[in-house]
């Protein structure tokens, strides 16, 4: 974590929006070999029935840094996902092989403690499902599974979280309301909040802006551009734009495959397969 | 075009407000029947005595036994139902939700359970009392009904449980929770509506049905003291008195029906607004 706060980092924070545009001219293509991965992915395969969901995925992903997901619609980075926290074992027809190591430790071997792996990622889902209870129980749910049960923590630890997401000074006078009753945009950042308040070490966000407004998309952007100061995190968009915006690192997926993979810089603006060029003329 | 699409839309409108009227003409005239046939035999008499000598041929009395009968059996089995039958709705949406095959026999099952006449069951259950060696009873009525009601229950529950959205349950397990808090915490508050509304529907049918208590529950003039007493209820009420030729019994089996409408309503009334308060948090 305290290796997060590189040159390149500031300056992206500092330049927010045109961050993506301009890290070309650092040369950050040595980011990822010389951080240590807090991911390993290894000859991982996912397979439902006779189709290969995901093919042979061999990826590192670096600590401290947002990771870009990007790929057409069902080349499987939702699974790919769901698989790094394990809510792949809720799909019977999900057959996985291989190898993702967290800290050395493989996530999918079976003495592997499930709440342990999940609370190490914080997942935050194309839209947002809030808990069915108030907002403040929505954060204080997961510090009472960790068996944080102090009322005065556990109310510290609420301000904290919701503070992190900006969302304290909008709903700070009805902690003690239904979280349903939130905007949608709201309701992603209690989920986010929910998910921080858990002490995850990376964040799994599956296209976390789709289903919000522009102003609330920027927010969430804001947060995560922020969050990796602390966190590690994984992003999957179809937005282009918030590719360049937010990535560090950025891993093309095609049909299960990982295609290509490097810095903003090199993927958007030196593609080298025919099918990124096409997606990224499409994508426009 | 426009001027065909304009017609369809006023003749489903239409046809729509006609088949809703009619449900509530339909309602309202077996009320209405009821309520001219029976309010004449209906007394306060009628809700807060036993059976006086005579009863049955015209003479004082009411049918207390009944009411009583007809709630200690239905509010028996219904809890009888709700402990068997939640374990199995939530197990079927949380527990065993990856084991398809398993989970989609249960369904079949119990939707065979559910189209099954009462009248089998209160069959299966006088065949149990003799297995058992228990007499016709509250027991052997709640056991039977409990038979009846419990995959109605579960089926309801289950329903709704299914609506539940995926995503809560994966939020949910993200957060490290396991099964068992799922089950209870996040599942059973989102769907506390449909159980409510489950429960209720279960009730409502035993406190209704009278196949199924025929040979089970007995018949008796007095409030039951145990469970081991035979039972009077309700339904059968109504159905001795309306087979008298005698017209002032033939009144109270309206009345009883009058007052087995209104227990259902009353109960289905309070828990709706009893449901008010929990809705507030659903997705
Ligand atoms: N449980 C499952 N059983 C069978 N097939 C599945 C299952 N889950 C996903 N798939 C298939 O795997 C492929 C990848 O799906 P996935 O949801 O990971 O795509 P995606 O890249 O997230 O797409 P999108 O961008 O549209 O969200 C799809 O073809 C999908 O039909
Ligand atoms: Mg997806």
């Amino acid at each position: 974590m305290s290796n997060s706060s590189t040159i390149i980092d500031q300056v992206q924070q500092v330049n927010g929006g045109e961050a993506g545009a301009t890290s070309g001219a650092f040369p950050n293509t040595s980011v990822q070999t010389s951080d240590s991965p807090i991911l390993q992915i290894r000859d991982f395969n996912v397979q439902a029935g006779d189709t290969r969901i995901l093919k042979d995925i061999h990826l590192d992903i670096p600590k401290g840094k947002i990771t870009v997901l990007l790929g057409p619609s069902g080349c499987g980075k939702t699974t790919l996902l769901k698989c790094l926290n394990r809510l792949s074992d809720l799909h019977p027809s999900l057959k996985v092989k291989g190898q993702i190591l967290i800290d050395g430790e493989d996530i999918f071997h079976p003495t592997q403690d499930l709440t342990t792996i999940r609370q190490k990622m914080g997942l935050l889902s194309q839209r947002p499902f809030p808990l069915p209870m108030s907002i403040y129980k929505n954060i204080a749910y997961g510090l009472k599974i960790k068996g944080i049960r102090d009322k005065k923590v556990v109310k510290e630890k609420v301000e904290k979280h919701l503070r992190d997401v900006g969302l304290w000074e909008e709903v700070k006078d009805r902690l003690h309301g239904p979280a349903a009753r939130l905007s949608i945009g709201q309701q992603q950042r209690l989920c986010l909040a929910r998910g921080l308040a858990v002490g995850p070490e990376i964040i799994l966000a599956d296209e976390p802006t789709s289903a919000l407004d522009p102003i609330s998309s920027r927010k969430i952007e804001e947060e995560f551009l922020r969050l990796k100061e602390d966190y590690t995190l994984i992003v999957v968009t179809h937005i282009l734009r918030q590719a360049k915006r937010l990535a560090d690192h950025i891993v093309f997926m095609y049909f299960g495959e990982i295609i290509e993979q490097g810095t903003p810089d090199e993927i958007f603006n030196h593609p080298k397969s025919d099918i990124l060029k096409q997606y990224l003329q499409s994508g426009h | 075009m426009q001027k065909r699409k304009l017609l369809e839309e006023q003749f489903f409108l239409w046809l729509m407000r006609i088949v809703t009227l009619s449900i509530i003409l339909v309602f309202l005239f077996i009320m209405g029947v009821i309520i001219k046939k029976g309010y004449h035999a209906m007394s306060w008499e009628m809700i807060s005595q036993e059976p006086q000598g005579g009863f049955y041929f015209g003479k004082g009395g009411g049918i207390l036994n009944a009411i009583v009968g007809s709630l200690y059996l239905a509010a028996g089995s219904t809890f009888c139902a709700l402990l068997l039958g939640l374990p199995v709705a939530l197990g079927m949406n949380v527990h065993w939700v990856t084991k398809t095959k398993f989970v989609g026999a249960i369904r079949f099952l119990l939707n065979a359970l559910w189209g099954v006449p009462s009248i089998v069951f209160g069959a299966f259950g006088f065949a149990l009392m003799a297995y058992l060696q228990i007499r016709a009873s509250l027991l052997a009525g709640i056991i039977t009904v409990t038979l009846f009601i419990v995959p109605i229950f579960i089926r309801a529950f289950d329903e709704v449980l299914r609506t539940v959205p995926q995503g809560l349950m994966e939020a949910a397990y993200s957060l490290g929770a396991n099964r068992t808090q799922i089950a209870f915490i996040v599942f059973f508050r989102q769907a506390l509506p449909g159980f409510i509304t489950a429960i209720l529907l279960a009730f409502g049918r035993g406190i209704g049905d009278a196949a199924s208590v025929l040979f089970t529950a007995g018949y008796t003039d007095h409030i039951p003291q145990t469970v081991q007493d035979p039972t009077a209820t309700l339904p059968l009420a109504i159905f001795f008195q309306l087979s008298s030729p005698i017209p002032e019994v033939k009144a109270r089996a309206y009345a009883a029906a009058l007052i087995l409408t209104a227990i259902i309503l009353i109960i289905s009334l309070v828990s709706r607004l009893s449901t008010r308060r929990f809705k507030k948090n659903i997705l």
